[in-house]
């Protein structure tokens, strides 16, 4: 009965082993989510065969053998065979500022910068003074309108001169800024119990939702023109930027209107207790938290409208694509449009990414209470 | 269709009831612009240069007009139109003109209420198709697709032309020509059709333009000038006598810069043009030295031919039907007396 029969007694945990190999590191890794079963395998292998067939050649156009030199195709051509980007260079003005005057181009660029600034406060919330910056963004649009037609001491400039990415960021941001108010007033005026107010308010926004944006578009540069005296010709984008106003406040109505339902009746109860009137309640409860909910529905229609903005070359107005197309024929340069036409989706691309970007951070930040 | 028509029926009668009082004349003297209308661009028909100034064949007819209305060829709002959008934009007044490539027709001129100013390209309508395709008559082309611009009479003839010679094909419907260039080298279509002087505009911008062939047949006529909204005589006589004074100049060889000096030539016609003889000008409303601008901003008839789409440029057109009649083309302005 000695103890000493016993050969080997653990006195202690012993050293954990290392994984094996092909656990960790980077072959682990590719293991794990390359390879994991036969079939990730297989995807993982076409996804690496359309790689090499698709994007390889593309880098190998866009930027390997592409050209940056010469002034004309012939000459660009010359240099490199893949994409001719001395196009682009050549008429990035034109892109950016349309056919806006070579000594008045400061002030689309002041105006743009100016436009940076009203940004400031809402990406960030420390900024010392961030009230007056809100109050400035409000008197922005006045400033902006001087600055780009002129009128005073600075000469007036056509607005049929306005083009390229100047002119999509004009009825962009024209488009965002007023009707989101616009849609939050059409929300609550759907909702209201007077009637009278009600019934305008669903007729106004299912008019809009039922005709195309193009149709808008083309009462505006067409059909209007009939209603008013010759002679009194009141701008086409001004119209323009009435209609597309109009537009997207139908679609910000219905997403707000959606997130008004989404609030419990007890928050306007509670409201009502509190003795708070109708602005109060509104603004103060119900609103903070029905936009809250909204806010991803509102972004996508801005991202909508952005890109819609592109429709106003149907009507004359040289939006970048409106641009590129009249560039492109000119027989110097003619039969880039592959070029043109992925510059311009960088463009756009670029803006949106932005645009849903922001949206997610908003989300982040005002995830104060429930997730939905 | 139907309904577009109806649709420029209408505005023409409420824009006629209202715009009785006041002529295009003085709208575009008060305005200090001459608003013209132009395609979305085609190369060397109309097109934006380095500096972003329009420029092409259909420009430099409103440049003219500009030039002897305005005094000053550089005084042109431009709006690019589609084939679709062109009518109505001219009916609503939206413009006071259109220089585009558009075909001269009876519901044109009579239905849609518009004058045409004149003639200042006699073209047809062909076919392009690349040469790997292997056709060489528009009558091989059975089950192709064919890119084709809409609201144009290309349209219809092609309709016409195919139903009348058995051969089927598939529409494929495009707003621009830049568009359909870029689908036609893209594969989409195997044949683009539209006016023949485009045809050849497009082929020139192709990297390889020997691949692509233009088909023998012309199957329709396409008298292509600018035109004007009806109602106003003395508007249209202004479009139509600047275009007759290009021509007449190319006709006697008188180029835009001798335009001065041959004011006091010994030719009648030439000074009756020029304003040394007769007060011709006034009874247009203008000026003496309107035709001396219109012939200064781009020169006669031959030299905008040859500076935009004449053999020596990349389109290459040569003169053919447009030559003058006593050269053998069909060009023919009446007689300036
Ligand atoms: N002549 C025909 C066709 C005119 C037409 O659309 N032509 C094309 C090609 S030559 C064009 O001008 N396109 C210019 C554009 O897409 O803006 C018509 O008047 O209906």
């Amino acid at each position: 009965m000695a103890n000493t029969s016993k050969a080997y007694v653990a006195t202690g945990l012993s050293k954990a082993l290392p994984p094996p190999l092909n656990t960790t590191g980077v072959i682990g890794w590719i293991r794990q989510n390359l390879f994991r079963t036969w079939f990730d395998g297989a995807l993982t292998l076409f996804a690496l065969y359309l790689i090499v067939v698709i994007l390889m050649p593309s880098i190998d156009w866009i930027v390997v053998t592409a050209s940056f030199e010469g002034m004309s195709r012939a000459e660009c051509r010359a240099v490199g065979k893949g994409a001719c980007w001395a196009f682009i260079g050549e008429r990035l003005d034109q892109f950016v500022y349309g056919f806006y005057p070579l000594e008045e181009r400061w002030r689309v660029n002041l105006a743009g910068l100016l436009l940076l600034i009203t940004l400031v406060p809402l990406v960030f919330d420390k900024v010392p003074g961030r009230m007056y910056l809100f109050g400035y963004g409000l008197l922005y649009p006045a400033i902006a309108y001087f600055l780009l037609t002129g009128g005073f001491v600075l000469p007036e400039v056509d607005t049929q001169l306005f083009g390229g990415i100047m002119l999509t960021i004009l009825v962009g941001i024209t488009g965002i800024t007023f009707s989101l108010p616009l849609g939050i007033l059409l929300a609550l005026a759907r909702r209201s119990d007077m009637i009278f107010i009600s019934v305008m308010a669903v007729a106004f926004i299912e008019f809009i939702r039922g005709v195309p944006l193009i149709t808008l578009l083309f009462v505006a540069s067409s059909m209007l023109n009939y209603f008013f005296p010759p002679g009194t010709s009141f701008d086409l984008l001004v119209r323009v930027l009435i209609m597309v106003t109009l537009f997207s406040a139908g679609y910000i109505a219905e997403t707000v209107r959606g997130g008004l339902q989404a609030i419990p009746n007890g928050q306007q109860e509670a409201a009502d207790a509190l003795g708070l009137g109708y602005w109060q309640s509104v603004s103060l409860i119900i609103l903070p938290q029905a936009l809250k909910i909204a806010i991803p529905g509102i972004v996508n229609i801005f991202i909508g409208l952005f890109k819609d903005t592109t429709l106003v070359s149907i009507i004359g107005l040289l939006d970048p694509i409106g641009i590129g197309r009249a560039a492109l024929s000119d027989i110097k340069w003619a039969g880039l449009s592959t070029e043109v036409y992925l510059f311009v989706a960088l463009f756009f691309f670029v803006c949106c990414f932005a645009m849903s970007r922001y949206s997610m951070y908003l989300e982040r930040k005002l995830h104060t209470g429930y997730k939905r | 269709m139907k309904l577009k028509y109806t649709l420029v029926a209408l505005g023409m009668v409420a824009f006629g009831a209202s715009s009785a009082v006041a002529s295009t004349l003085d709208d575009v003297k008060a305005h200090g612009m001459l608003k013209c209308g132009i395609s979305t661009g085609v190369p060397g028909f109309a097109f934006t240069d380095e500096n972003g100034n329009w420029q092409g064949f259909d420009p430099a007819i409103c440049q003219a007009v500009a030039a002897a209305v305005l005094g000053d060829s550089s005084k042109v709002e431009y709006t690019p139109t589609t084939g679709k959008t062109r009518f109505t934009t001219l009916a609503s007044g939206e413009i006071d003109m259109l220089a585009r490539n558009t075909t001269w027709t009876f519901s044109r001129d009579v239905d849609l209420k518009f004058t045409f100013a004149g003639v200042n390209y006699y073209d047809g309508q062909g076919f392009l198709v690349p040469s790997s395709l292997g056709v060489s008559s528009a009558k091989d082309l059975n089950g192709s697709s064919v890119c084709i611009q809409t609201g144009t009479t290309t349209e219809l003839n092609l309709a016409e032309y195919f139903r009348l010679n058995n051969v089927s094909y598939e529409p494929v419907p495009i707003e621009t020509n830049e568009e359909a260039r870029a689908n036609y080298m893209a594969g989409r279509c195997d044949v683009y059709t539209t006016d023949a002087s485009g045809l050849a505009a497009s082929r020139s911008t192709f990297e390889n333009p020997s691949e692509h062939v233009i088909l023998p047949e012309i199957i329709s006529k396409e008298p292509l000038g600018p035109l004007v909204r009806h109602g106003d005589d003395q508007w249209a006589d202004i479009v139509r006598w600047v275009l007759n004074v290009l021509i007449i100049a190319d006709e006697k060889g008188v180029t835009g810069a001798q335009a001065q000096e041959v004011a006091a030539g010994p030719d009648p016609e030439l000074d009756r043009i020029l304003g040394t003889e007769g007060a011709y000008g006034a009874m247009l409303g203008l000026d003496r030295d309107w035709a001396v601008r219109a012939l200064n901003a781009n020169g006669n008839y031959g030299e905008i031919f040859a500076k935009y789409i004449g053999e020596e440029t990349l389109v290459g057109l040569a003169r053919g039907l447009n030559a003058q009649w006593t050269q053998g083309g069909i060009l023919y302005a009446p007689p300036f007396r």
